[in-house]
């Protein structure tokens, strides 16, 4: 077997800590998503034997939650809300443009890996419509012109 | 003596540049030498004035807004800190119109005090509620929110007393108080505001659920897309226990209650109730049949109350000023106050808490002001994703959970997003579609399959495809949905296609 290209002993750590809470699945799931990035498909052997159920449980509860990823991710990601609000408030105009800015479609990265782009149904900014939020925190108010602005912003952080 | 600054720390005015605002008045205060004591509170829910700088003043706090890092040294050149007059500046907080016509009883301090300091939560009136049942007994605290006429908060508007109730009599040994804080619901984001900007309230109002039914263990089920809310409750429940208002034996009664915020993962669905309950359990969100009732068999099996953020968080002012006091808001069987979230294009969107009754007229010109572009408004979705767009025939109607079922439109969690003249219901019934197959569960076939149909079925009729039969189609299926669907994910999905489809047939390119 070869090693796998992910830190194995952070996994086991995230699972023993948090395996014997009740419905410990989800921690579990996020535990590992906010240390590696995603959870590595290598992972749900490890959760299977820690929780007691069969792999094809492990493997349903990831596939099922939009927000589990089993790839890395590029270095931010944005999640772009496609939701009634935004639409009302040229939401549409705003994702054709961040596609073609980023040259990616939704679920995608870019090619030098720094940006991967979600959909997301709310992120509660409705009132101050389109917003789109990058690696947390909320950008409202987003016009094509801003959108540029904020991830050049993002990039000169990094 | 240091002059109190306030810049709110809630994600809306965050999403418009309140940290870098923050920033900037410390900053030029350091700078100029001026000893502020700056205060990030939530926000008062008057997006447009985000970021809304407020000063305390002997008058009362003054606002300026919407201030951005620009701003900062002509607002200081000008006193603001003494309440100078600028062209930013709103007068006094209290005084602005938007405000002052509310009726603020679920979010008497969202925007006013530090989220998550205890200190000004108990000086505001926090923690009444819990200390008047602690000195009643469960049955009696169940009557006051009875009495108070709450009605379920997020959407199903069932009465919470009821609901309270059934819990408190079911036999089971350890229940449990489950707060449905997914609010997935587009256009809605009360209970975010609750959560970030006065988390105590949701706290409090668990814990006094807890002592009404006899439950020592509370979750609240949070969405992921909500990081400062998660940030904000941790931080709140961490202050409850070091304060032992949470913990074995809070506030020295002996009565215990626990606390525990989970993430949700992205799933629409998991804001119905069974379906959270099965995520809760670490378990892929299907809805479960009912019977038997969360209230009898919940989370673990074990009898449950679950309950929106807003129904939990009216708890608290419940129970400090009577059940009697609530109800004496609102008509009809709408009883109390409901947090109403203007959103979309409009001129002034907001957070407008009113007694029900309201018209929707009122709401969209004298609060919002019209639309953001200028243009005619020509429909407003009441109730997220799954509710009706109404249309101006109907701005008339008093915002009353029986007054909207006439119409077949639904309050729902109290959203209301706002369309111009150029909005496309056609393109908005076929999202509405879409939007329920990407969320579908999958357990049962008219919510799975029906809205896959229903995408080309309304593909078809945008492209002109035998438009005549697929609109029978389309109603057809609506009806299977609507009738034959487990929960309201498939079976409200109808609401907004064939609301789109009956009031606005010219956009479907029928006569």
């Amino acid at each position: 077997m070869s090693q796998p290209d992910w830190d194995k002993n952070a996994v086991t750590q995230v699972i023993d800590s948090l395996k014997d809470i009740p419905g410990a699945m989800l921690p579990i799931l996020h535990g590992i998503q906010d240390t590696l990035g995603y959870i590595p498909k290598g992972c749900v052997p490890m959760i299977a034997n820690a929780l007691n159920v069969s792999r094809a449980e492990v493997h349903g509860v990831i596939t099922f939650y939009h927000y589990y990823r089993d790839t890395p991710p590029g270095k931010h990601t944005i999640h772009l809300c496609r939701a009634e609000s935004c639409q009302s408030m040229n939401g549409i105009e705003l994702e054709t443009h961040a596609k073609a800015k980023l040259g990616i479609d939704y679920h995608e990265t870019t090619s030098d890996g720094d940006f991967s782009l979600e959909p997301v149904y709310c992120l509660g900014n409705c009132g101050c419509s389109p917003a789109i939020s990058i690696d947390g925190e909320v950008y409202g108010r987003v016009s094509p012109e801003r959108f540029d602005e904020i991830l050049d912003d993002v990039r000169a952080q990094a | 003596m240091s002059i109190k600054v306030f810049v709110p720390r809630d994600s809306s005015a965050l999403s418009l540049g309140a940290e870098k605002t923050a920033k900037a008045v410390a900053a030029e205060a350091a700078k100029r030498d001026v000893d502020i004591n700056l205060v990030r509170n939530g926000s008062r829910g008057l997006f447009w004035l985000e970021p809304l700088v407020e000063v305390e003043t002997p008058k009362g706090r003054v606002a300026f807004g919407p201030v951005t890092p620009r701003d900062v040294p002509g607002l200081f050149d000008a006193d603001f800190l003494n309440g100078g007059s600028h062209a930013l500046s709103q007068g006094l907080t209290e005084e602005i119109e938007y405000l002052k016509r509310q009726e603020r009883l679920t979010n008497a301090r969202v925007g006013i005090t530090d989220p998550v300091s205890l200190e000004d939560y108990l000086a505001h009136d926090g923690y009444r509620g819990l200390q008047n049942a602690l000195k009643m007994s469960p049955a009696e605290i169940v009557k006051q929110v009875t009495d108070s006429g709450l009605r379920g908060r997020g959407g199903a508007a069932f009465p919470t007393g009821i609901k309270w109730n059934t819990v408190l009599n079911a036999q089971g040994g350890q229940k449990y108080i489950v707060c449905n804080a997914d609010e997935g619901d587009s256009g809605t984001f009360s209970d975010r505001m609750i959560m970030e900007d006065d988390p105590f309230v949701l706290i409090e109002g668990m814990t006094i659920a807890g002592l009404a039914v006899g439950a020592t263990k509370g979750y609240i089920y949070l969405r992921v897309e909500y990081p400062h809310a998660h940030k904000n409750l941790n931080a709140a429940i961490a202050a409850a226990e070091q304060a032992g208002y949470l913990g074995a034996n809070i506030c020295c009664s002996g009565k215990a209650f626990d606390l525990e915020v989970r993430l949700g993962a992205g799933a629409y669905v998991c804001g119905e109730e069974t379906s959270l309950l099965e995520s809760l359990e670490g378990k892929r969100g299907l809805v479960r049949f009912k019977p038997p009732l969360p209230a009898i068999q919940g989370l673990f099996g074990k009898p449950t109350v679950i309950n929106n953020v807003i129904s939990l968080a009216s708890v608290p002012i419940i129970l400090d000023k009577g059940g009697d006091y609530y109800k004496n808001f609102g008509m009809g069987r709408s009883r109390g106050t409901l947090p109403i979230q203007l959103a979309g294009n409009i001129k002034r969107p907001g957070l407008i808490e009113k007694a029900f009754g309201i018209t929707l007229r009122e709401l969209l010109y004298d609060y919002g002001g019209g639309t953001a572009s200028g243009r005619p408004i020509k429909a407003v979705q009441v109730g997220g994703p799954l509710g009706s767009f109404v249309p101006e025939s109907q701005f008339d109607t008093p915002l009353d959970y029986e007054a909207f079922a006439a119409n077949w439109a639904v309050l729902g969690h109290g959203g209301v997003v706002v369309f111009d003249d150029t909005a496309d219901m056609a393109k908005m019934a076929r999202y509405a579609m879409e939007f329920c197959a990407i969320e579908s569960c999958g357990k049962c076939t008219p919510c799975r399959i029906g809205s896959t149909r229903g995408v080309e079925v309304m593909d078809k009729i945008i492209g002109n495809v035998d438009r005549a039969k697929n609109i029978a189609l389309l109603r057809d299926l609506s009806d299977v949905m609507l009738n034959s669907s487990l929960c309201a994910l498939g079976g409200m999905t109808p609401y907004p296609v064939l609301s789109a489809l009956n009031h606005f047939p010219g956009d479907f390119g029928v006569e």
